[in-house]
């Protein structure tokens, strides 16, 4: 089993930052009108992709959600070309044709973050049956959300997986709703690893909260699925403390009153709690973290706003490979 | 007349028709206290219960099916798919299942549905929250494609396409959802299959749909002031088409433009180009131009996404070309 180390411990911690401080200066410059589009926050969830992503390197593959800036920090990708990308500019990693929700980096194992609600799941399983037919030893992580557990792409995607024992792993973030509707509305189980059994991989239930507890079990995962041995599916319960989207209070459908609850569970301060009861974090470093962090996101937002629009010849730019 | 949005016009044909008809019930993600994605289904939880306002796991291929099984049995559903990228996914029960199985099975089944979707680009939501994919279903025998354009005819067209006894696409724009417009207060259907004169002109044809609509008519008001009189025919229904209204424009002014939002090729304007084509050949005066999408995925970027769809002034050019005034 993956022991926590300090270095990975801390990682986590200022991959967990990273996305908070992000996602909060993202809704503050959209709030001020800066942005086009939409933005789904993944504020509150940020310990399942930090979580698991410690365990990846540059070559380990990601597919990724709507919800997707968190997954993509986790993965390694860097504040400007995020930020240039959400204010639609040509240094964006989409070169601004994305936006959030479709910001990608295939150098960096970022296959794509899919509008379409468990598109990324098969698609995973096709990266992972690319590496096992290169003989590679990475694997390829899928993740979504509890409602997109009940679309066909889950079912096929996880299934074909299992039965080639490819080298995937499927992350369920169950943040109870699926847009409006409660998990309990729109499945009749409680457990969704429970789905697990249905493909003959192991199926396990994770704190998504916990940053240290989704380390540990997706740190099996991954390594079971490096050596051969397939696919797991992980469930990590969590929370989005914000609504679906940015501009939906969540008040339809009693989101704002589960919240406060959820948010007294902030995986942040308690993985920092953690960190200080070993002893790995000083008040000193972790002011250095915030205040890089800060630096690094100030300096983003300038690079974006000072970044070009895309040129109206952009338009018809990467539709093939060359123009026809 | 009394104005009202077009998505509150959908929440009224959609009340009225299930109070009319107890077999209409409705189906669909985030439809329930949310009221739908963009709130075209609002109230009707509070007034219908969840028994026949039903809100849906993210299963499109499932909700489409369910609603196919039970029209089969006698229901008249209204499914809701949200955004018209999401239909993609329902497309296997759409085309297969749903638009084949009165001819397949020899005519007995019954397939009273109707299956909403949004479509259309203009607020940065990117390719898979864009498309305009409407000629994919008018290309597919059994299927009814309905466009509206205005919140009356959006009332009308989905009460007459909920008693219809054949499947019903019925496709709206998310940029129309909060256009207001007048709407009788009393009872009234729109038949699906007719076609409306939207402005009366004299020097060319514009047959527009959904969005593009609005657009020409503004087009044509700025063509006026040049002295070009354009008729703004607005089909409505997709299939069938009422040939009838838009030929007859057509021969009288002896020019035709076609707009549409989706992208040029194999776009819905493709058949009508080729309609007029077969039938007003010899009433021409110009070649025909059509004013579509550039042909790319829709993109983020408000800058590129305006050059993407076509605008009011691409309309305007569009029937300057046509009528010889270079400009
Ligand atoms: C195929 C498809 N259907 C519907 C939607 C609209 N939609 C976007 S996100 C979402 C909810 C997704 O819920 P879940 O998978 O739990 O992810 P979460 O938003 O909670 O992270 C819905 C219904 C979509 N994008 N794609
Ligand atoms: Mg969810």
């Amino acid at each position: 089993m993956a022991k926590l180390t300090r270095e990975r411990a801390l990682w986590m911690y200022e991959t967990m930052i990273r996305i908070r401080r992000f996602e909060e200066r993202a809704i503050e410059v959209f709030q001020a009108g800066e942005l086009p589009g939409f933005i789904h926050p993944y504020i509150g969830e940020e310990a399942v992709a930090a979580g698991v992503c410690a365990h990846l390197s540059g070559k380990d593959q990601i597919t990724s959600t709507h919800r997707g800036h968190g997954h993509m920090i986790a993965k390694g990708l860097g504040f400007n070309g995020m930020m240039a990308e959400l204010y639609a500019r040509s240094t964006g990693y989409c070169k601004g044709k994305g936006g959030s929700l479709h910001i990608a980096d295939q150098d960096l194992g970022a296959l794509g973050a899919s509008g379409i609600v468990g598109g990324g799941i098969p698609i995973a399983a096709g990266a992972a049956l690319g590496i096992k037919l290169k003989g590679g030893k990475e694997v390829a992580v899928s993740f979504f959300g509890d409602g997109a557990t009940n679309i066909g792409a889950f079912h096929e995607g996880i299934n074909l997986a299992a039965a080639w024992r490819l080298p995937a792993v499927f992350v369920c973030e169950n943040n109870r709703y699926a847009q409006s509707t409660p998990q309990s509305v729109h499945q009749s189980i409680r457990d969704i690893a429970d789905r697990a059994k249905a493909y003959g991989i192991p199926g396990v239930i994770v704190d998504g909260m916990d940053a240290a507890a989704v380390y540990e079990v997706a740190g099996e995962a991954i390594g079971r699925a490096r050596g051969g041995g397939g696919p797991t599916l992980i469930e990590a319960k969590t929370f989005r403390f914000w609504g679906h989207y940015l501009g939906d209070p969540g008040t339809a459908y009693g989101h704002d009153r589960e919240a406060p609850k959820w948010k007294k569970r902030d995986p942040i301060p308690a993985l920092g709690g953690l960190l200080r009861k070993r002893k790995w974090l000083t008040a000193k470093a972790d002011e250095e973290i915030l205040a890089r962090v800060k630096g690094e996101l100030d300096a983003a937002v300038e690079f974006a706003r000072k970044s070009p629009p895309p040129e109206p010849a952009d338009l018809m730019a990467d539709i093939y490979e060359k123009a026809l | 007349m009394r104005e009202i949005m077009f998505r509150e016009a959908l929440v009224e044909a959609l009340d009225e028709e299930m109070r009319r008809d107890e077999n209409v019930f409705v189906l669909g993600e985030d439809i329930g206290q949310f009221g739908g994605s963009f709130k075209a289904t609002l109230g009707l939880l509070e007034k219908h219960g969840p028994e026949r306002i039903r809100n849906t796991p993210i299963a499109e291929e499932a909700i489409v099916g369910a609603a196919l099984g039970a029209a089969l049995v006698g229901m008249r559903p209204v499914a809701e798919l949200h955004f018209i990228d999401f239909a993609t996914v329902a497309m296997n029960q759409i085309v297969n299942q749903v638009a084949k199985v009165r001819y397949m099975f020899g005519g007995k089944a019954r397939t009273s549905l109707v299956i909403r979707m949004h479509g259309g680009g203009g607020s940065s939501a990117a390719a898979q929250h864009s498309q305009s994919l409407e000629a994919w279903f008018v290309h597919v025998p059994g299927l009814k494609v309905v466009m509206p354009s205005t919140p009356k005819d959006a009332k009308g067209l989905l009460k007459s396409a909920i008693r219809d006894n054949d499947p019903v696409i019925f496709v709206e724009h998310r940029a129309l959802y909060t256009v207001k417009g007048p709407v009788p207060e009393g009872e009234y259907t729109i038949p699906l299959g007719a076609a409306e004169v939207k402005r009366e002109g004299s020097d060319a044809t514009i047959v527009a749909t959904s969005s593009m609509v609005g657009k020409s008519l503004q087009a044509a008001e700025e063509l006026a002031k040049e002295g070009i009189s354009c008729e703004v025919v607005d089909p409505r229904t997709l299939f069938p088409l009422d040939k009838e209204t838009i030929l007859a424009s057509v021969r009288k002014t002896g020019r035709l433009l076609i707009a549409h939002e989706a992208v040029r090729r194999c776009g819905w304007g493709a058949e009508m180009a080729a309609i007029a084509g077969e039938e007003a050949f010899d009433y021409l005066d110009a070649p025909l131009v059509r004013v579509c999408a550039k042909e790319t995925p829709v993109p983020y970027s408000p800058r590129l996404e305006r050059l993407h769809i076509p605008q009011k002034e691409d309309v305007a050019a569009g029937v300057r070309r046509l009528v010889g005034v270079a400009r």
